[in-house]
């Protein structure tokens, strides 16, 4: 059995730019930002730094391939710095890489940056997944996009659970409506203005039953994490982080290539929970998480990840949802800063920008949206469609 | 015995009124008004000859296309005057996609509108002189016309398939008859879209009326026959009072002459005579004596005798029931899903990355086809073809056989209807489908509204273009799932 992460690595600094249609900005200028801020915050040099991770994901319609956008923007002097990509997980993968750097002994101080530049490709949504799967899946899957590849669940979860369209959206738009309010208080978030619960029903459809409310920001925007040892952070600053739990998991195929799934869950949101919980030493998630931030790229992904993460029971969400549970002042504040629905998605960026708001609020410096007393937060990233996905996730704690 | 041994049509499931078309083109071309009865079949923007024809082969009873498909010599003809490719043989495309073996004879036939009957000649020819043979002879048809003209109002789109053979005929070849004439009606040269014709009075008087009278009195004569001998004459002629005239001309009585459908699913160039034989043999008794006229640059005339195996065979889909499966169109559409009026696809509609031809060949029975696998540990059915059993109890490598797809009936596990992916028919339905004997699915959906699917419904698959790089000059093909509606 591994020893697992747990308190092995600590974040001692992080950046995090303003998430939005940057059209003035390129991804260099923002990689640059967030990784001024975090430098600053952490308080070292940058020649300190022994090793890189670059996130990024859609690295073809802005920074290109491989670690040396990274090295050769922030001019760094022939480290190990390594480009990693998995899909919405990407941002997460990189933080990962370099805390396993860090605990593996093999750097001191390791920086794990995500970017993702959306903002340039002359059209709404993400690039399509025609030309990301594969040469043979071009072929083979539909003309699909991500809010179609989660309509999918949402049409399933509405079937299962006997809920009528209306009753479904209306949950999905309480979801969407409470992530708004958190945005409007967050400096930083991609859209800052609260809506009504009307808005979110009556706002055009984009993949049926999902409309345009339920579905999150596409960004542009960078986010950065300096980590290293708990005994180096120790001499940097007194409210460093430490890493509670790593976990990815990533789909065997089971989903897409049977029928052993019902579409209404995330498999391996739910397996890699199960694995963290572990590793972090969580025995009763609903009642030890302080926060949560997760991926709610759409509404029904936030909706099912309560259930994955064994916060509701199955097929209880609604309920949590409709009692405020997951409301800046309920029992666990889920997307704290308006999460990828309000802050914006910047693919390679929004797994560190999540870590970035935990580790805000664990140090107790997220202004207007503090959370009281938080000691334990979790991120969670979901990449691909739920038929075929990979999931991060991260606990945090001080 | 030689003949026909299965017989299969198909129509796409658009309908257009021709008054729909003259209002709104007719202020172009106001002669048109005389035409406005009726109304004509139209293809799905995902539909093309080879698709059309894909359906009609699998609109036979699936019985005899799995007999065809156990034979050991086959042949495959395929004829259309649009097909998709002018080099890329587009009967081998067919040929995939019913999961024939490779040892068959396929061959493409074109260049008029006679192409089908001297395909099914060509066929006929060959199964008289060999012991055991079988054929199919298919057609498809999807024809582009200049807004305002004539073959706007007339042609439709559909496709028809014929099994020849030398068991289970259920309507034995007697003898043909054909001539050939460069009787320059209607001409298009291999680079362009449209027709252009010469004039309907000269087209009619020295075309129509003259040949098939000739072609037809000439084979009566040659073989001792006369007119009353026939139960139905079968003649293809776009024109309705022509085709009258041509009964009377040939002294037949009213219900011998298969009426020429033209009113209800428009002329359908190479697939008409096919689908008006398919249309005769569904109403037809053993005995009966068929007389089968191809026209177009000259005449074939084609002699079966309907043999009591007609009342054994049924067609997966009737023709009546493929009239009964229609839906409307607007015009708008219809020009739009023939490339005619181009329109905003947007900049992620306009993204269109090379096709790599080599994945498209060493995949083909998996794309074209859709053959995944099946465990042999386990059984488990999985698409695409994987190398390791993707069931967590199994896990076996190596232990995969090939599994046929495309005939196995499927429900709708989940669906949507997505307004962002670009589709030339916005919202992109497409779901996941769980099949009945296992293995499951993503599937884009087609010939059907986003408002009528549900979870569990029964679907079937369909044979359909994917996309069409039209700078490239690429046709792609893949399965879709449209509501069971047969």
């Amino acid at each position: 059995m591994a020893t697992g992460i747990k308190d092995k690595v600590a974040i001692v600094g992080m950046g995090c730019t303003r998430f939005g249609e940057r059209w003035d900005a390129s991804a260099e200028d923002l990689m640059v930002e967030a990784f001024i801020e975090a430098v600053e915050d952490a308080g070292i040099e940058p020649k300190e730094i022994e090793g890189a991770w670059l996130g990024t994901c859609f690295e073809e319609i802005h920074v290109g391939k491989s670690g040396i956008p990274l090295s050769q923007t922030l001019k760094l002097q022939n480290i190990p710095v390594t480009r990693v990509e998995n899909f919405c997980a990407t941002g997460t993968e990189a933080f990962r890489a370099a805390a396993y750097a860090v605990a593996s002994g093999a750097c001191r101080i390791a920086l794990a940056l995500g970017v993702e530049k959306l903002k340039d490709t002359g059209y709404g949504g993400l690039p399509d997944f025609g030309t990301v799967m594969g040469t043979l899946n071009r072929f083979i899957l539909p003309n699909f996009t991500a809010p179609g590849g989660f309509a999918l669940m949402a049409t399933r979860y509405f079937a299962k659970y006997n809920i009528s369209p209306e009753e479904g959206k209306m949950a999905l738009a309480k979801i969407s409506c409470k992530s708004h309010r958190c945005g409007a208080l967050n400096p930083k978030a991609h859209l800052r203005k609260e809506i009504t619960e009307e808005q979110v029903l009556k706002a055009p459809i984009i993949a049926w039953p999902l409309g345009l409310f339920d579905c999150c920001g596409v960004s542009d925007g960078a986010a950065a994490a300096i980590i290293t040892t708990p005994d180096v952070a120790r001499g940097l600053r007194k409210d460093f982080v430490k890493v509670k739990a790593l976990q990815v998991a990533c789909t065997s195929g089971e989903e897409m290539f049977t029928q052993n799934w019902d579409g209404t869950y995330l498999k391996t949101t739910t397996q890699a929970a199960i694995r963290a919980y572990q590793e972090a030493d969580v025995k009763n998630p609903r009642e030890e998480l302080s926060l949560i931030e997760v991926h709610d790229c759409f509404s029904i992904t936030e909706l099912v990840t309560y259930e994955d993460l064994q916060i509701s029971e199955r097929g209880k969400a609604i309920r949590d949802i409709n009692d405020g549970f997951f409301e800046l002042t309920g029992n666990i504040p889920c997307q704290s800063d308006g999460g990828l629905k309000c802050f914006g998605h910047p693919i390679g960026a929004s797994g560190l920008r999540m870590i970035y708001e935990v580790y805000k609020q664990l140090q107790h410096k997220a202004g207007e949206r503090q959370i009281q007393d938080p000691h334990l937060g979790l991120t969670h990233n979901l990449g691909g469609i739920p038929s075929f996905s990979v999931c991060s996730i991260a606990i945090f704690g001080i | 015995m030689v003949g026909i041994a299965a017989f299969g049509a198909y129509l796409p499931r658009f309908r257009i009124k021709r008054k729909e078309i003259l209002e709104a083109m007719a202020w172009i071309n106001p002669s048109l008004w005389s035409l406005s009865r009726g109304e004509k079949a139209v293809a799905n923007y995902d539909e093309d000859a080879i698709t059309l024809a894909v359906s009609a082969i699998r609109n036979m009873s699936h019985e005899s296309l799995d007999n065809f498909l156990k034979q050991k010599e086959k042949v495959l003809f395929v004829a259309s005057t649009t097909f998709p490719y002018a080099e890329r043989l587009n009967s081998a495309i067919v040929s995939e996609a019913i999961e024939c073996a490779e040892a068959v004879e396929t061959a493409d036939f074109s260049g008029s509108s006679r192409a089908s009957t001297s395909a099914l000649i060509a066929a006929l020819k060959q199964a008289a002189s060999t012991e055991s043979f079988s054929a199919i002879v298919a057609s498809g048809e999807v024809r582009k016309a200049k807004p305002g003209s004539l073959d706007e109002a007339y042609i439709g789109d559909g496709g028809c398939a014929l099994m020849i053979g030398t068991k289970n005929v259920i309507a034995a070849y007697c003898s043909s008859l054909s001539f050939s004439f460069d009787f320059p009606s209607d001409i298009r040269s291999s680079s362009e879209p449209f027709r252009r014709s010469w004039e309907e009075r000269w087209i009619k008087d020295e075309g129509y009326k003259k040949h098939i009278p000739f072609a037809i009195d000439a084979y009566l004569r040659k073989n001792g026959f006369f007119p009353e001998n026939f139960r139905y004459v079968i003649y293809p002629c776009r024109y309705e009072r022509e085709h009258k005239a041509i009964a009377r001309m040939l002294r037949l009585r009213e219900e011998q002459v298969v009426p020429s459908l033209i009113n209800k699913i428009g002329d359908t160039g190479s697939v008409h005579p096919l689908i008006m034989l398919c249309y005769a043999l569904e109403r037809s008794s053993p005995g009966d004596q068929i007389l089968l006229v191809g026209y177009g640059n000259g005449v074939d005339v084609i002699h079966f005798e309907v043999s009591p195996e007609i009342k054994n065979y049924i067609p997966r889909v009737s023709f009546e029931k493929l009239l009964e499966i229609n839906a409307p169109i607007s015009y708008e559409k219809m020009v739009s899903f023939r490339e005619i009026m181009p329109v905003e696809k947007g900049i992620r509609g306009e993204f269109q990355p090379e096709t790599p031809m080599s994945v498209v060949w060493r995949n083909r029975k998996a794309i074209l086809g859709l053959v995944g696998s099946k465990c042999r540990k386990c059984g488990l059915p999985q698409y695409p073809p994987q190398k390791v059993c993707v069931n967590p109890h199994c896990l076996s490598a190596g232990e995969m056989e090939p599994y046929s797809f495309s005939r196995k009936s499927a429900k709708i596990f989940s669906y949507t209807g997505d307004n962002l992916a670009f589709s030339l028919d916005p919202p992109q339905i497409y779901g996941i489908v769980d099949f009945e004997d296992g293995g499951r699915m993503m599937l884009d959906f087609t010939d059907c509204k986003l408002e009528e699917l549900k979870v569990g419904m029964e679907v079937e698959l369909t044979f359909r273009r994917k996309y069409h790089d039209a700078h490239r000059g690429i046709h792609t093909y893949f399965w879709k799932a449209t509501p069971l509606r047969t």
